[in-house]
């Protein structure tokens, strides 16, 4: 069977197909250039421009001849931006592997060892996914603020921002379905020759399960990156600050060609690190819509 | 049961404890000071009498209405075409996901400098060299709450583009191959076949978009503050300002949980109009 979609190979051939098909497709591609690349191009360009270029003729090309390439260096040492970036990072990794760990044991405990109230288990995480976080916000805050029993105060601590997204309904969900795939003669194979319920998850399961795992983590990563109010509430101390929060402060005390350099550089890592995992990226975001469906 | 420890844990204290302890707080008085008091429905009561709750209401419906208008048709529409391309097509949907993996801060800083109000900023000047505005963006309350909507689109549209895709690769071909053989054309095919397909994703999409806007933070408080005049204070931002700046935190859960239930009647009713449509 040929890989076809609503136009035929036949459609394609014709001339009064082809030729709208081939302007849409140039005026498409101009169209996510503009909407998709421009902003991005236009903040590299300002970003070593000096202020009055980018505010006097926002749309020309160094109308002052003049490229400030000290604007990126006075952003990351003066704002603090490199800083910052450790900071996200920091926050990124943490919650990524906090996620990790909790979707990957989850999983294998609904998909592979599944005890009998492995079912309540299942419907009580499913059924977060259907109240809205804004329930939760609030007391979530106060939660961090006092956790109970230990009574530990997570604010200022990475913990805070570590921690809560690691109870994702979604992650467990899309990891136990990728578990439920694999062959259930693999696990019987493994108990036959010994191996532990610990044995089974670190030398079959995961290494398996390599590609949902990436997914997970790229992401969770994003989106721990993308995070603006949570870290805002519980990360009141400048020092533990990821670069979204410390932004809007530094944006309203320096220069403009500072500021701009600065959004440039907290911009660079996210789109770099999308570019070069484009296609786990896509493929994990279809992989939501289609859990979601 | 080692295994289900960090769930259980993680759970317990960051989700289910959460969503009980919002339900008992939205009843009590606390402000973190005095003993916490219980107060029945007077956190409710105070909230619905509170008038800026009712204009946030209809500012955040204003939102969800425009960016139903403008960001559900464009990224159908673009899938739909991006699903016809051979080859480049990666090409295509690396650049319609740019925008989206922008941090929301970064690109709500930049395009505040793009909605610049004198005729010089960046989006006046380019209306303006084809003879219109200057347009005033987010100084006017009438405009600010369409311009946040215009960022957010363009943020948030490259995911459903991508889900739309994805979806659109499970379309069996046979069902185009066959409608073909009966003559249909071009047009009919993608009207009978590629929409009734997307028709499942299309509804839960259109459902979850709702649901996403109508908790609306990060845009209004970094653009505008809620302003001008308070025409871009959400609900979200109304429960931010009783928790984290006036210190009622009974107030902010109580709204929140009339949010959750405003919530929970548009899933529900949606569930409803729409059952006997989204299976094929």
């Amino acid at each position: 069977m040929s890989e076809r979609s609503a136009l035929s190979d036949a459609d394609r051939k014709l001339t009064r197909i082809r030729v709208p098909f081939v302007i849409g497709q140039v005026l498409v591609l101009i169209g996510l250039l503009v909407a998709g690349l421009g902003p991005l191009l236009w903040l590299l360009k300002a970003a070593i421009s000096p202020t009055q270029d980018s505010v006097r003729s926002p749309l020309a090309w160094f109308p002052s001849g003049e490229v400030q390439w000290g604007n990126l260096s006075t952003a990351w040492q003066q704002g603090h931006i490199g800083y910052y970036l450790g900071n996200t990072a920091i926050i990124a990794a943490g919650s990524a592997l906090a996620s990790l760990i909790v979707c990957t044991t989850a999983g294998y405990v609904l998909s592979v060892l599944r005890p009998r109230w492995g079912a309540v288990l299942s419907g009580a995480i499913l059924a977060t996914l259907f109240v809205p976080h804004i329930v939760s916000l609030v007391p979530l805050y106060l939660t961090v603020l006092k956790v109970p029993v230990v009574h530990a105060n997570l604010t200022n601590t990475f913990w805070a921002v570590w921690l809560p997204p690691a109870a994702s309904a979604f992650n467990v969900l899309i990891v136990k379905r990728f578990f439920d795939s694999i062959p259930r003669e693999y696990f019987e194979a493994a108990r036959i020759d010994g191996a532990g319920a610990l044995r089974v998850f670190t030398s079959l399961v995961l290494p398996l399960s390599r590609p949902i795992l990436g997914v997970v983590l790229l992401l969770s990563i994003i989106s721990s990156w993308k995070d603006y109010l949570w870290p805002l509430l519980v990360l009141t101390n400048p020092d533990l600050q990821p670069v979204s929060v410390a932004l809007p402060k530094i944006a309203k005390v320096t220069e403009l060609n500072i500021q701009l350099a600065g959004l440039f550089l907290a911009l660079l890592i996210p789109v770099l690190l999308f570019l070069v995992f484009q296609r786990a990226f896509l493929r994990g975001v279809g992989l939501s819509g289609g859990i979601k469906a | 049961m080692l295994f289900a420890l960090p769930v259980l844990l993680v759970f317990l204290v960051f989700s289910w404890g959460p969503i009980v302890k919002g339900l008992v707080m939205s009843l009590q008085q606390t402000n973190l000071i005095d003993p916490v008091k219980w107060v029945g429905l007077e956190n409710f009561r105070y909230v619905l009498s509170d008038p800026a709750v009712g204009q946030a209401s209809l500012n955040t419906l204003w939102f969800t209405l425009l960016a139903l208008l403008f960001g559900f048709p464009v990224p159908l529409l673009l899938a739909m075409f991006l699903s016809e391309l051979r080859g480049r097509s990666w090409l295509y949907s690396t650049l319609a996901y740019l925008p989206v993996i922008t941090p929301p801060v970064v690109a709500i800083l930049l395009w505040r400098f793009f909605y610049d109000p004198s005729p010089g900023g960046m989006f006046n000047s380019i209306l303006g060299s084809v003879g219109l505005g200057p347009f005033l963006w987010l100084d006017s309350p009438s405009s600010a709450m369409p311009s946040i909507v215009l960022e957010a689109t363009w943020a948030g549209a490259g995911n459903a583009v991508i889900i739309y895709l994805a979806a659109l690769t499970s379309v069996r071909t046979d069902l185009y191959e066959a409608a073909e053989l009966d003559g249909a054309g071009v047009v009919r095919r993608v009207w009978h076949v590629m929409l009734p397909h997307l028709r499942s994703v299309l509804l839960l999409m259109l459902l979850l978009q709702i649901i996403g806007t109508m908790q609306l933070f990060t845009e209004p408080l970094l653009f505008t503050g809620g302003g001008p005049q308070g025409a871009t204070t959400t609900i979200l931002l109304l429960i931010y300002n009783y928790a984290f700046v006036n210190g009622d935190y009974g107030a902010a859960t109580a709204l929140s949980v009339l949010l959750a239930l405003a919530l929970a009647v548009v899933s529900a009713v949606f569930q409803l109009a729409t059952r006997g449509w989204s299976t094929e």
